[in-house]
């Protein structure tokens, strides 16, 4: 999310599941979907077998996917920007790249500001106290007219193309097998592999998940490979586009709804502390275009923001107060997961809302997780399982060692329902919102978790009410329609997320009509307003629920152009559109780049195709509208502003934990890992050594288990009843380590005790000089369920996060390991 | 034609003729292993539809698990790493009953019924008839049946056919995410084997193949292989399976017993149980000593 969306202008999977069999190259590269994705990997294996598609695994490990795999190239863990940086280089260096498409459909032409400048590891503004970029210096030249400039001839050593080339040219095949292991010969099928198609004929498919956004550098790993794909001319096209796998089944819809600390539903923002004032607060976001002619669709934000606030506090909100604007949080800074967990180990957050959620065994350095329960003073857990976080307290032997009497916090175990027991839908990777259906009740004294939210909102209103208290006026004014209070249908939550007028809208092409009545659903978010007559919970999702009804539970799979987007199979945010950005598929006159992959096209006075056109139906391509129409220059951006913490162009910087303690791209000891990524105090102090820990170490999930949910289940159990880790045949060997035997891995924060499988899929990987092995360590275990009891894994993992969206870095950090 | 006609075509030390007014088209699971990513789901399928629950068991070094096909365990992914030419392959084959044309546990099995073959060629087992005394064990070319510890009968993969009896493919079929399970009749199945043969040999697997061996008259269990020169790379999968001399030894020497046997058919079951031995007539020794 937080790199597509400075790069494309959303943050979502491009492209969908089923389009996946439309690619001629298939990439999985940060993920392994084979083995955490084994039914959408169906559509690999369609492309596979209908497609020719060749399917390319770069992974440090020779995974499930890898075992399908047409080329596989190995790769140490957290080096994947210095690979993809190499790809880079190569297409550029070749001149591998869909000229046309990157000329008309990207920022290549644009110039930067003249402060901009990389020397040495670090971009320009960087304080090193604050661990910061003053990113002022990382922006266009600005013409009289407010419009950025261009050189089209591409010649300007300021432009785009030029200082994107610059930076590049170090990431020399050389240089790739120096940083990543990987034999340049290996290295090299790859790119000529991805190089075939930067023609209009063919294209690739990317596939990541966890394996790139856990990392420190993990949202600039993304966009790396989302640079590559621009070289090639593959977003907006069938068969290609950056497509993120979502690691739960509903994590896009979690994103989409805003659940993110910094979010509002459909990705609009929460005010920062120092905004105020309505105006400025929507001012800002309302971004004017930055090129003739463009549609800059977020101007729109406050027809977005002001329907939200009436779904929200419905006739409380009025313009007199803003929409109730001061009644929405102000963020000091961003409350994420880690950040909330280091507060709360610092002693400051008194309770924690744990729903559908099992920090102690999901998130990093469980040491410090359980020390920080330890000081709450209560503890609400709403989950169908008993977790593991539920029972922190509790001892269970050398996987939970502590001692309950010095544990004071109070926990309430809520048991909920899972999705199976409940109305509602599901948001895919693809962005198909999926209605389901109940298909039993909770058992024992479940109940579902809206029946549980409702059930805890009522009551703490009453008290408000009752008793009064500090600043009650967003909960007393919740608007709060729903027929049944203590238990809200999912129905009428999703009518509300999709939107409705509030009183009789007049028809915009003639005022004398009415074209909504009053209290009727909206067709999609082009209806919005700003007056206050529309509401909305989540513009994205406007559409969802219209006066046809619930095109969510839509299941007709007629498909009649044969090219998989089935438009009335559930439904799809935006407005229904399958493949985003699909403008580009056809070239500056509206005609398809490829006649055998027509998508959407230029009839002569509309836009129209197999897809919904993600577009401007009307707007005629003499006008020059680009296809990136969220971003306010039309166009896709290779230098991404200031959109990224840590530069606008992704750099190589080590894993914290780096096993070879340099980095190779530069001399700079302040740039050998992200200099820009947030460290807790105290937590830079647990950094593993590369001398005490020698193992480049990395997490993952396995087939036969889904994260640490279905060790409750006797078949899983079944078939995956032990925790275990995976080493190399050579690092056995110098081990004297045996298939079977226990071992003690050990991180600067904590121990495991897990089965050896010894495999040939782990080979040690030349780097910088120095052999480097590697140490795999699947996540499932821990001391509750029907699987033999284990530790949980992230014991050894560290407390630090991707610079942008602080996701942990799970998959690289150092180990070493010793037989018991 | 329809596949689902359980018309019985053979049936373990049986003398009465089987019925024969229908015709059915042989059935047949084509295992793709170029496109099995060993994810497991086939093993959830088959104990959730047959309703069997191993025990957790424990991790013994490999990825595979259960660590063997049991009882309860009717199929099991056996994972296999070789080098061809340089090169790592993760060989990933599913194991279980491969339904032979001619099957080496029907012909060993001396009880009455204990072992079927449908005429659409499913191999099934009637465990109420089975004595427990392991002959199939010995009459199987692929090691397959497994005596439960806690009845006493053996147990294998039926190819589902319950469901197959009312029209559905078998469990694993149906949960197989990624296709490499399919299922239809016998000709239809080599058809697309073809296909994937195709597919492989311009991938450059020059001997992809289909494994379907003549030794036991094919099966109703057929793989795809990138090296059906070798099927031993697959974790030992047999490259010309028979049905053991053994299963021919056993009927030379109890022949004589056989014949004696022959008036105690009525003790039946009971008697085997007792002296738990080779005391009952297959067909075949029937016939032989009738000549």
């Amino acid at each position: 999310m937080a790199s597509l969306a400075p790069t494309f202008g959303r943050g979502a999977m491009t492209n969908h599941w089923v389009d996946i069999k439309n690619a001629d190259v298939v990439l999985i590269m940060g993920g392994n979907a084979a083995e955490a994705h084994p039914c959408g990997f169906k559509w690999v294996v369609e492309a596979k077998k209908h497609n020719r598609a060749k399917l390319v695994v770069v992974d440090p490990r020779f995974t499930r996917s890898a075992a399908v795999a047409d080329l596989y190239a190995p790769i140490r863990t957290g080096t994947d920007i210095a690979f993809l940086g190499g790809v880079i280089n190569y297409l550029l260096t070749k001149d591998a790249i869909q000229h046309d498409y990157v000329k008309a459909y990207t920022d290549f032409t644009f110039l930067v500001n003249d402060g901009y400048a990389f020397d040495n590891g670090l971009f320009s503004g960087y304080n090193a106290d604050q661990r910061s970029y003053d990113k002022s210096s990382w922006g266009y030249q600005l013409g009289s007219d407010g419009y950025v400039k261009t050189d089209p001839t591409l010649q300007d050593p300021r432009c785009v193309f030029q200082l994107m080339k610059k930076h590049y040219s170090r990431y020399t095949p050389e240089m790739v097998e120096k940083i990543c292991g990987t034999p340049r010969d290996q290295f090299l099928k790859v790119c000529e592999t991805l190089a075939s198609t930067a023609t209009p004929e063919r294209t690739t498919t990317v596939m990541y998940a966890l394996g790139w956004t856990q990392h420190s550098v993990g949202s600039q790993m993304i966009r790396t490979a989302a640079m590559v794909q621009l070289l090639l001319g593959n977003i907006g096209i069938a068969g290609g586009g950056m497509n993120a796998l979502r690691g739960h089944s509903n994590i896009q819809g979690l994103t989409d709804l805003g659940l993110l600390s910094n979010l509002l539903p459909g990705y609009l923002t929460l005010p920062g502390e120092k905004e105020t004032d309505y105006r400025a607060y929507i001012d800002k976001r309302a971004a004017k275009p930055l090129r003739p002619n463009q549609l800059s669709y977020w101007q729109n934000y406050e027809k977005f923001h002001v329907s939200l606030m009436k779904a929200w506090f419905g006739d409380a909100a009025t313009k007199d107060n803003h929409w109730a604007f001061d009644w929405l949080p102000k963020l000091d800074k961003v409350h994420d997961v880690l950040q909330v967990f280091d507060d709360m180990y610092q002693g400051k957050v008194n309770g924690y809302f744990c729903q559908g959620f099992n920090p102690l065994a999901a998130f990093p350095n469980k040491a410090k997780l359980g020390a920080a329960l330890a000081r709450l003073k209560y503890l609400v857990v709403i989950d169908p399982l008993a977790t593991e976080t539920s029972e922190f307290w509790k001892n269970f032997g050398e996987h939970n060692d502590v001692d309950p009497a010095k544990i004071q916090t109070t926990v309430f175990r809520l048991p909920s329902g899972c999705f199976a027991e409940e109305n509602g839908s599901l948001v895919n990777s693809g962005r198909w919102l999926q209605w389901h259906w109940k298909g039993a009740e909770p058992p024992g004294e479940g109940k579902a978790d809206i029946e549980i939210m409702a059930g805890l909102f009522t009551r703490l209103r009453d008290m408000y009410q009752a008793e009064g208290g500090a600043f009650p006026d967003p909960i007393l004014n919740l608007a709060w329609p729903y027929r049944i209070a203590a238990a809200p249908a999912a129905e009428e939550l999703a009518q509300e997320y999709s939107g409705k007028a509030l009183t009789d809208l007049a028809d915009p092409k003639d005022a004398t009509k009415v074209f909504k009545k009053k209290g009727e659903q909206l067709d999609g978010f082009a209806q919005l307003r700003d007056d206050g007559s529309t509401s909305c919970g989540c513009w994205l999702f406007s559409g969802a629920w219209t006066p046809a009804g619930n095109l969510m539970a839509r299941r007709d799979n007629a498909d009649p152009y044969g090219d998989g987007q089935t438009l009335n199979w559930a439904w799809s945010w935006p407005a229904n559109r399958r493949i985003m950005y699909n403008r580009a598929s056809c070239d500056a006159s509206g005609k398809p780049w490829n006649a055998k992959r027509k998508q959407v096209w230029w009839n002569g006075s509309a836009w129209v195709g197999s897809d919904v056109p993600d577009f401007k139906l009307d707007s005629n391509p003499a006008d020059g509208m680009g296809p990136f129409i969220m971003n306010p220059e039309g166009v896709a951006r290779f230098f991404a502003l200031d959109k990224m913490v840590e530069g606008p162009f992704p750099e190589h910087y080590e894993p914290f934990e780096t096993p070879i303690e340099t980095n190779p791209l530069n001399s700079n000891p302040q740039a050998v890992s992200n200099p820009a990524a947030r460290v807790f105090k105290g937590d830079m102090e647990v950094f593993g050594k590369a001398k005490d820990f020698p193992y480049a170490a990395t997490s993952y999930r396995l087939t036969e288990h889904f994260h640490y949910w279905t060790k409750h289940c006797r078949i899983n159990a079944v078939l995956q009843p032990e925790q275990f880790v995976e080493i190399g045949e050579d690092l056995a060997a110098e081990k004297g380590i045996s298939a079977g035997d226990k071992i003690k891995v050990r991180s600067n924060r904590g121990q495991i005790i897990a089965v050896a499988v010894v495999t040939k899929r782990l080979r040690p990987l030349t780097v910088n000089g120095k052999k480097v092995h590697h140490v795999g360590i699947p996540i499932h275990w821990g001391f509750k369920g029907m699987t033999k009891p284990g530790y949980i894994a992230n014991t050894l993992t560290p407390f630090v996060g991707d610079a942008n969206a602080q996701t942990p870095e799970f998959k690289s950090f150092l180990v070493n390991i010793e037989k018991v | 034609m329809a596949l689902q006609s359980l018309d019985i075509a053979s049936r373990s030390a049986t003398t009465t003729p089987s019925p024969s007014m229908r015709e059915t088209a042989e059935v047949a699971k084509l295992i793709d292993v170029s496109t099995c990513i060993g994810c497991k789901a086939c093993q959830a399928a088959c104990m959730e539809w047959n309703d069997l629950r191993d025990e957790v068991g424990r991790n013994s070094g490999v990825l595979d698990n259960p660590r063997d096909l049991s009882a309860a365990s009717w199929t099991v992914m056996r994972y296999a790493e070789v080098e061809e030419g340089g090169k790592l392959e993760w060989l990933i084959r599913k194991d279980g009953c491969m339904h032979c044309a001619d099957p080496g546990c029907l012909k060993a099995c001396p009880a009455p019924g204990a072992i079927v073959k449908y005429a659409n060629g499913i191999v099934d087992f009637q465990e109420e008839n089975c004595i427990g005394c392991g002959y199939c064990i010995t009459g199987c070319p692929f090691n397959i049946p497994r005596i439960s510890q806690k009845d006493g009968k053996a147990y294998k993969c039926t190819l589902c056919s319950d469901r197959v009896a009312v029209g559905m493919e078998p469990a694993c079929i149906k949960a197989c995410p990624t296709g490499a399970l399919q299922f239809g009749s016998k000709e239809q199945m080599k058809d697309y084997a073809a296909e994937r043969i195709a597919d492989l040999q311009q991938r450059g697997f020059q001997n992809a193949g289909l494994y379907d061996p003549p030794g036991v008259g094919g099966t109703h269990v057929m793989y795809v292989l990138h090296h059906a020169d070798r099927p031993q790379l697959y974790r030992e999968l047999p490259a010309n399976p028979t049905i053991s001399p053994l299963v021919a030894l056993w009927k030379g020497v109890a022949k004589p017993v056989a014949a004696a046997a022959l008036g105690l058919v009525a003790l039946g079951s009971l008697f085997h149980y007792v002296v738990k031995g080779p005391n009952e007539v297959s067909k075949e020794m029937e016939k032989e000593v009738e000549e």
